[in-house]
């Protein structure tokens, strides 16, 4: 064996390789037949379909809201003209039509405190207090009945401010229930925790459809005579508790992965239950499972389309309210559709990419 | 003699239908620095968790400070306050910066204004000579300076019991001197310090009363110099051959 010394070697930098665009191209896409066949038929697939659909959408469109264009046009080409002619409708539902004004300031009011809220530097008391605010300026200018305003009752509320009330509140108000119930079901004490179970099992056991139907239709059934709680307030709780039955697991999901020493080191530093979990177990089960959660919170909003069963017209209920009742234009519910789709997407994705955001930010602290 | 610290009476603890514990007595004396040792399973590390309650005992009377330990969670808080516990795998909050993994129990459970707490943590991260890391996150630090963070946490609250359980069992070798000097500076301190661990080294140099423990029993205790001059039970020798041999 060879035990002399051998000379230090110096740390050098890595090599560098210099590729052109081709060849990296060529790495990347065509690297072996598996992938080349795979890119060759994205890529016809592609040059089938994308022309046709911008043919369809642009090229041979009508954009003016004209019935006979639109008629002529045989669905060779999209007829945007429907949105043109309907988007009020689309937008508010069966809200005044003269007094659309308030749901467009409320809707525009709720999407600014939406964004400030996902604002690092706005994280303040104040914030909750602009939300109180915010929303009470919201049911007052939806609602009326005050300085002025012409009282609208809930069930005309409609269109793009419902599917924000419904979804924005049945969140705010499912996310601490859903943490709640996630704590409580690995409660040591047997009533809480089976409390939690029957709720969670129970809920998840059922469509929305069938939640929202009680909630509509049987819960006045059992309320005493006399006492009548508004529709809207109904299925906002029934909405509010299907989702946090959900969340729950997902919470729990990453209350479950915070190792048992984690809650011994706080115990024994002397801290109560609820200061170790909201001090060490939540921050890290939360930010553990941040994807899971804007999954939850996407579903719920989506999930907003439902309550058009119970004759509520959020956005989906309100375009088929548009289109619906109107012989002319109701040929061209696939655009209509497709104006909606987009308007979801628009949220969603918006969530999507802040849910990112979140998750690249929380990183910091378990960087090596 | 004074009033012990820590008093165990006839204490008994089951994990199933396993006895961990068996009758165990012992108390300690204020200040007083003990070596717990023995095979693993034999129930060292039980039996110094169930003095800050993070084990329950089923039997017998287990009296912490003048307080005894029940299911009484207030009591229990109360004992927490006053008993430090430095763990294998340093269980610090990972979420936290150095800083305030100092600062959180002082600032929650002991009510000290933010600033002070702070003052006081960067005097105990002097102390582990670590005052540097402040800012940092528990996971950039290596396996030895989180442990000595873990020290640190544990002294912000002036614990009159210090209580190791294999604090440097989870280290490089490499590590382990810097987290024993640190431990050793604490023993004069006049701190009463119970601590399980395989370093005999830190026994002999430090230690009033080395315990060896097998099957839930106190099988023998005795002064380090005593201790491992003339072992009196053959466990005793026989465990010692295995970790002193080479």
């Amino acid at each position: 064996m060879d035990t002399a010394l051998r000379p230090p070697v110096i740390a050098r930098p890595a090599p560098t390789r210099h590729v052109g665009l081709l060849a990296r191209l060529r790495k990347s896409l065509f690297s072996d037949w598996k992938n080349a066949l795979a890119t060759i038929v994205v890529v016809a697939l592609l040059v089938r379909w994308v022309p046709e659909f911008y043919n369809w959408a642009v090229v041979r469109s009508v954009t003016q809201p004209d019935n006979d264009a639109c008629r002529a046009l045989d669905h060779a080409g999209a007829c945007w003209g429907v949105i043109a002619e309907k988007y009020r409708l689309i937008l508010f539902g069966r809200y005044p039509f003269d007094e659309q004004w308030r749901p467009l300031v409320a809707t525009l009011l709720m999407v600014a405190m939406l964004v400030a809220s996902c604002t690092r530097v706005l994280w303040s008391r104040w914030l909750v207090a602009a939300w109180i605010a915010v929303l009470a300026i919201f049911f007052v200018l939806m609602r009326g009945g005050v300085a002025g305003l012409t009282p609208v009752e809930t069930a005309r509320w409609g269109g793009v401010p419902l599917t924000m009330l419904l979804s924005t509140l049945s969140i705010a108000a499912g996310f601490p229930i859903a943490v709640l119930v996630a704590l409580g079901r690995r409660s040591h004490l047997p009533a809480i925790r089976s409390m939690c179970i029957v709720y969670v099992e129970l809920i998840r056991g059922v469509p929305l459809i069938s939640v929202l139907f009680m909630a509509s239709f049987m819960f006045p059934l059992f309320m005493p005579p006399g006492i009548t709680v508004d529709v809207l307030v109904r299925v906002l709780v029934g909405i509010t508790l299907f989702s946090a039955a959900y969340l729950a697991e997902v919470v729990r999901g990453g209350l479950q992965a915070i190792p048992k020493g984690q809650h011994e080191a706080a115990a024994a530093m002397g801290l109560s239950y609820w200061q170790t979990q909201r001090k060490i177990i939540l921050p890290q089960a939360l930010r553990m499972v941040v994807p899971s959660i804007m999954n939850s919170f996407i579903s719920t909003f989506k999930d907003t389309s439902l309550v058009t069963i119970v004759s509520l017209y959020d956005l989906t209920g309100s375009l088929a309210l548009a289109l619906g009742g109107d012989a002319n234009w109701r040929q061209f519910y696939l655009e209509g559709y497709l104006f909606i789709a987009a308007i979801y997407w628009g949220f969603c994705f918006a969530m999507s990419r802040y849910s990112q955001w979140v998750e690249r930010r929380l990183n910091v602290a378990n960087a090596h | 003699m004074t009033e012990p610290i820590i008093n165990f009476e006839k204490v008994s603890k089951w994990y199933g239908d396993f006895h961990v514990l068996r009758d165990i007595d012992l108390s300690v004396a204020k200040g007083e620095r003990i070596v717990i040792c023995g095979p693993s399973g034999s129930g060292k590390s039980t039996l110094i968790r169930c003095i800050n309650a993070l084990e329950d005992h089923q039997e017998g009377r287990l009296t912490v400070d003048g307080i005894e330990i029940t299911d009484d969670v207030k009591a229990i808080e109360a004992v927490r306050k006053n008993v430090g516990m430095v763990f294998q795998q340093f269980n610090l909050f990972p979420h936290l910066t150095v800083l305030e993994n100092l600062t959180l129990a002082p600032m929650w459970v002991g009510r000290v204004p933010k600033k002070e707490a702070e003052e006081r943590a960067m005097a105990q991260l002097v102390r582990v000579r670590i005052a540097e890391q402040a800012a940092k996150y528990p996971l950039q630090l290596s396996g030895g300076q989180q442990q000595r963070v873990a020290i640190a946490r544990s002294l912000c609250m002036t614990p009159r019991i210090m209580l190791f359980d294999e604090p440097t069992s989870a280290l490089d070798p490499e590590m382990i001197k810097e987290v024993l000097d640190v431990m050793i500076e604490l023993a004069g301190m006049g701190i009463t310090m119970l601590c399980v661990t395989h370093e005999m080294g830190f026994a002999r140099s430090v230690a009033d009363r080395v315990i060896f423990m097998d099957q839930g029993q106190i099988v023998e205790q005795n002064t380090p110099k005593e201790f491992f001059a003339n072992p009196k039970s053959e466990r005793t020798k026989d465990f010692l051959s295995k970790i002193l041999s080479h």
